[in-house]
C-alpha cells in the first residue's frame, strides 16, 4: 500500500537517438573504443600488409597473383568458417585441419580406388565430416571431456587415419575434371558480372525491405543514407574485385586465355550467406550465442545445450570436409600432409583475426572470411618474398599469438568500458 | 478472496535434513507478499518447490483455488508462475529483446520474427513504465545492475505470468537502483499480479509489501498484514520465530 515515489528516468524506451548516418558512425566509434572492434583489425591488417608487400614485391599486385590469393586462402577460410561455430560456444576444435585431411583422403580414395562418380565421393567426404563432428561433439557434450583434450587426441589420431587411408604415405593424384575445376577453373567473365549484379541487387533489396517493414511498424529503422552507403561500398569493392579477376592473367593469351572469377569464390559466398542467415536469423543461431554468453542462463531458458554443442562440432567438421575437398582440388592430389602443418593454426588465426572471440559468445562467419583474407595475403606475400619454412613457421606462430592477444585485450577493454 | 497461490502443509527433506515442516503460504493477486527469514530458514527451498525445481515430499499446492501438480519449471511456467533468481540468468552478449525471448523466440517460418519480438518487448517495458534504458537493442553487458534486474523482471512478466517470485532483487543494488526496482515491484502488483518478494532488507519489505510471511527454521512462523506489525516484531519473528501473541508456540506449533 505504500507507494514508492516516481523516479525521474533518463530517457523513454525506444525513443532513441535519431537514426542518421552520423549517429550510426558515432555509435560504431564508441563500440570500437569500448573494445568491440569487430573486423576492424582484419581490415587494417589487410591494408597494411597489402601496402608492404606491394612495395616490396611489385609482382604482388598483378592480376594473376590477385586470383591466386583467392584460391590459396579458400581452404583455410572454409575451415575457419566452421571453426566460428565451435568458438562461439567457447570451445575449440584443434582437429579441424586433419579432419579436412581425412575427408580429402576419403574423397581421393573413393574417387580413384573405388572409381565412384565425383558427387558420390564429395558426399562421402562430407558425411565423413559429419561423423567426425558427431563423435567429437558427443565426447565433449555428453561425456564431458574438455574440447581441448578431445580434439588434441583427434588431431593425433587423424594424422594416423590419413596415413592409413593414403596407404602409408603415397600421393594420390586426382584427375576428375569436376573436382579439379573447383579450385583451378574460373567462371566466364559475363557470369562473374551477372553474379555481381545479383549479389548487389539482393543485398540492396533485403536492406530496403527490412527498413521499410520496420518503419511501417514504428520501429527504429536504418536511415536511407546508411543503407545507400553500405550498398555503395559493397558495389564498389566487389565491382573492383570482379573487374580485376576478369583481367587477362595468362602469360600467353593467344595460346590459352585465363580470366574470370575463380569457382571457389561463389562457393565461399554461398556458404557465407547460408551460415550468416543461420547464425543471425534462426533460433538455432541465437541459441549458439546464448550458450557462448551464459550457458547456465541458456539451460534455464530450456535450450538443449548438449544438442547444440554437438551440432556446432558437426558444422565445424563438415566445413572442414569442404575445406579438405577444396585443398585436394587445388593440389590435384591428396597426401599425408593435406590439412596438416599450419592449416589448423592458420584457420584458428583467421577466425580470431576476423574478430571471433576465443572466449565464446562473439563472432560472425564474415569474420572468418576477413581473417582468411589476411592469412592468405601473409602466406602469399611471404612466398613472393622467398622466405623459407623457418620464417613461415615463426610468422604462423606470431600471427596466432597476435590474434589471440588482440582478442584478450579487447575483452579487457570491454570489461573496463562496462561492456562485459 | 481466494489466494492465487496457496501452499498447504508442504514437507521437504534433503536426506536426513528436514528443511520445510508443514509450511503454509499464500499469495494474493494484486499484492506483494514478502517472504522473510534468516539464512537457512527455507525461503529458497520453498520457492524452488513452488517453481517445480524440487519435488515436494508432502503437502499440496493450490493455484487459483484448485490443486495442481508442479513437477518441472515448465509446469510452473504453464501455470503462470515465473521465478527471477538472484543471478538473473541473462546473456551478456545478447540484447534486451533477445534476452527477454530467449528459448521462446517467435518465428515466421524458419526465421526469427525480430520485429514482432521487438514490438512486444517494447510494449511490456512500457507497460511497466520502464524508462531507464536507452534502446531495447542495447546489449545487456552495457546495462547497470538495476537495469539488468528490470530486464529479468520484464522477461518474467512477458509470458502472461500470474505469479512472479523475486529472489532478493535488491541485494546487489545501490540506493537509487533499489528504489527503482522496488517501484517496479509495486507496479507489478498494481497491474494485478501476485508478487512474492524474498528479501533480507526490512526497509524494502516495509516499503512495498502488503503481507509478510516469516519463516523460522523451516516453519512458517506467521503470515501477517504489513500494516498490522512493526519493524521490531518482524525482526523478532525472523530471529526467534515468535513475537508476543504472534508466531510459533514452543518453537513448533503455529
Amino acid at each position: 500500500m505504500n507507494k514508492v515515489k516516481e523516479l525521474p528516468g533518463e530517457a523513454i524506451v525506444a525513443a532513441t537517438q535519431s537514426p542518421s548516418i552520423g549517429n550510426s558512425f558515432l555509435a560504431y566509434l564508441q563500440r570500437v573504443r569500448g573494445g568491440d572492434m569487430g573486423a576492424l583489425p582484419a581490415v587494417l591488417g589487410l591494408v597494411v600488409l597489402c601496402a608492404v608487400f606491394a612495395v616490396a614485391r611489385p609482382s604482388f599486385v598483378t592480376a594473376i597473383n590477385f586470383a591466386n590469393l583467392f584460391t590459396q586462402g579458400a581452404a583455410i577460410t572454409l575451415i575457419a568458417m566452421g571453426l566460428v561455430f565451435v568458438l562461439l560456444l567457447g570451445e575449440i576444435d584443434l582437429s579441424a585441419g586433419f579432419a579436412s585431411g581425412v575427408c580429402a583422403a576419403v574423397l581421393a580414395v573413393t574417387l580413384t580406388s573405388a572409381g565412384l562418380p565425383w558427387y558420390v565421393c564429395v558426399a562421402a567426404a562430407i558425411v565423413t565430416g559429419v561423423l567426425i563432428g558427431t563423435v567429437l561433439g558427443t565426447l565433449v557434450a555428453k561425456v564431458g571431456i574438455p574440447s581441448f583434450v578431445v580434439t588434441l587426441a583427434a588431431f593425433l589420431a587423424f594424422q594416423g587415419l590419413v596415413l592409413v587411408l593414403v596407404d602409408e604415405g603415397t600421393n594420390i593424384s586426382i584427375r576428375n575434371s569436376v573436382i579439379v575445376a573447383i579450385a583451378n577453373r574460373n567462371l566466364p567473365p559475363w557470369l562473374g558480372w551477372a553474379l555481381y549484379a545479383l549479389c548487389v541487387a539482393v543485398f540492396a533489396g533485403v536492406q530496403l525491405r527490412r527498413a521499410r517493414t520496420r518503419a511501417k511498424r514504428g520501429l527504429t529503422a536504418d536511415p536511407m543514407s546508411l543503407i545507400a552507403f553500405r550498398v555503395g561500398m559493397l558495389a564498389l569493392f566487389a565491382g573492383l574485385a570482379v573487374f580485376a579477376l576478369n583481367l587477362e592473367r595468362s602469360r600467353n593469351p593467344e595460346l590459352v586465355s585465363l580470366t574470370g572469377v575463380p569457382i571457389v569464390v561463389p562457393l565461399i559466398l554461398v556458404l557465407l550467406v547460408v551460415w550468416t542467415v543461420v547464425l543471425r536469423r534462426t533460433a538455432f543461431g541465437r541459441h549458439l550465442y546464448a550458450v557462448g554468453g551464459n550457458a547456465e542462463a541458456a539451460r534455464r531458458a530450456g535450450i538443449p545445450v548438449d544438442r547444440l554443442k554437438i551440432s556446432a562440432f558437426v558444422i565445424c567438421s563438415s566445413m572442414a570436409a569442404i575445406g579438405g575437398i577444396v585443398a585436394a582440388s587445388r593440389a590435384s592430389s591428396v597426401d599425408p600432409n593435406t590439412g596438416g602443418s599450419s592449416v589448423l593454426l592458420y584457420a584458428v588465426g583467421a577466425a580470431v583475426i576476423g574478430g571471433t572471440s576465443l572466449f565464446g559468445g562473439k563472432g560472425r562467419v564474415l569474420d572468418a572470411v576477413m581473417g582468411g583474407a589476411v592469412v592468405a595475403v601473409i602466406e602469399n606475400g611471404m612466398g613472393l618474398m622467398g622466405y623459407g619454412a623457418s620464417v613461415k613457421y615463426l610468422v604462423t606462430g606470431s600471427v596466432l599469438l597476435l590474434a589471440a592477444g588482440v582478442d584478450a585485450m579487447a575483452r579487457k577493454r570491454a570489461a573496463a568500458a562496462g561492456l562485459r | 478472496m481466494t489466494p492465487l497461490l496457496e501452499v498447504r502443509g508442504i514437507d521437504k527433506s534433503f536426506g536426513p535434513v528436514k528443511v520445510l515442516h508443514k509450511v503454509e503460504f499464500t499469495a494474493y493477486a494484486g499484492e506483494v507478499t514478502a517472504l522473510v527469514g534468516d539464512n537457512g530458514a527455507g525461503k529458497s527451498t520453498l520457492v524452488k518447490c513452488v517453481g517445480g525445481i524440487y519435488p515436494i515430499d508432502d503437502g499440496e499446492i493450490h493455484f487459483d483455488g484448485r490443486p495442481v501438480q508442479v513437477h518441472s519449471p515448465r509446469d510452473a511456467g504453464e501455470l503462470g508462475i515465473e521465478i527471477v533468481y538472484q543471478d538473473l540468468a541473462l546473456c551478456d552478449n545478447l540484447d534486451i529483446v533477445q534476452n527477454m525471448f530467449l528459448g521462446r523466440e517467435r518465428r515466421r517460418g524458419p526465421l526469427l520474427d525480430e520485429d514482432s519480438m521487438e514490438e512486444l518487448a517494447e510494449r511490456t517495458l512500457s507497460s511497466l513504465s520502464v524508462r531507464t534504458v536507452k534502446s531495447i537493442r542495447q546489449q545487456v553487458s552495457s546495462l547497470s545492475g538495476g537495469q539488468r534486474q528490470t530486464v529479468a523482471i520484464a522477461k518474467a512478466v512477458l509470458w502472461n505470468s500470474k505469479v512472479v517470485i523475486l529472489d532478493e532483487p535488491t541485494a546487489a543494488l545501490g540506493v537509487a537502483q533499489t528504489a527503482q526496482v522496488l517501484e517496479l515491484v509495486r507496479r507489478l502488483a498494481d497491474t494485478g499480479l501476485a508478487v512474492v518478494l524474498i528479501s533480507h532488507n526490512m526497509n524494502d519489505v516495509f516499503a512495498v509489501s502488503d503481507r509478510i510471511a516469516a519463516l523460522y527454521l523451516g516453519r512458517m512462523a506467521a503470515q501477517v498484514k504489513t500494516a498490522d506489525v512493526t519493524h521490531a516484531q518482524v525482526v523478532e519473528l525472523i530471529t526467534s520465530g515468535r513475537s508476543g501473541d504472534l508466531g510459533l508456540k514452543n518453537g513448533v506449533t503455529p
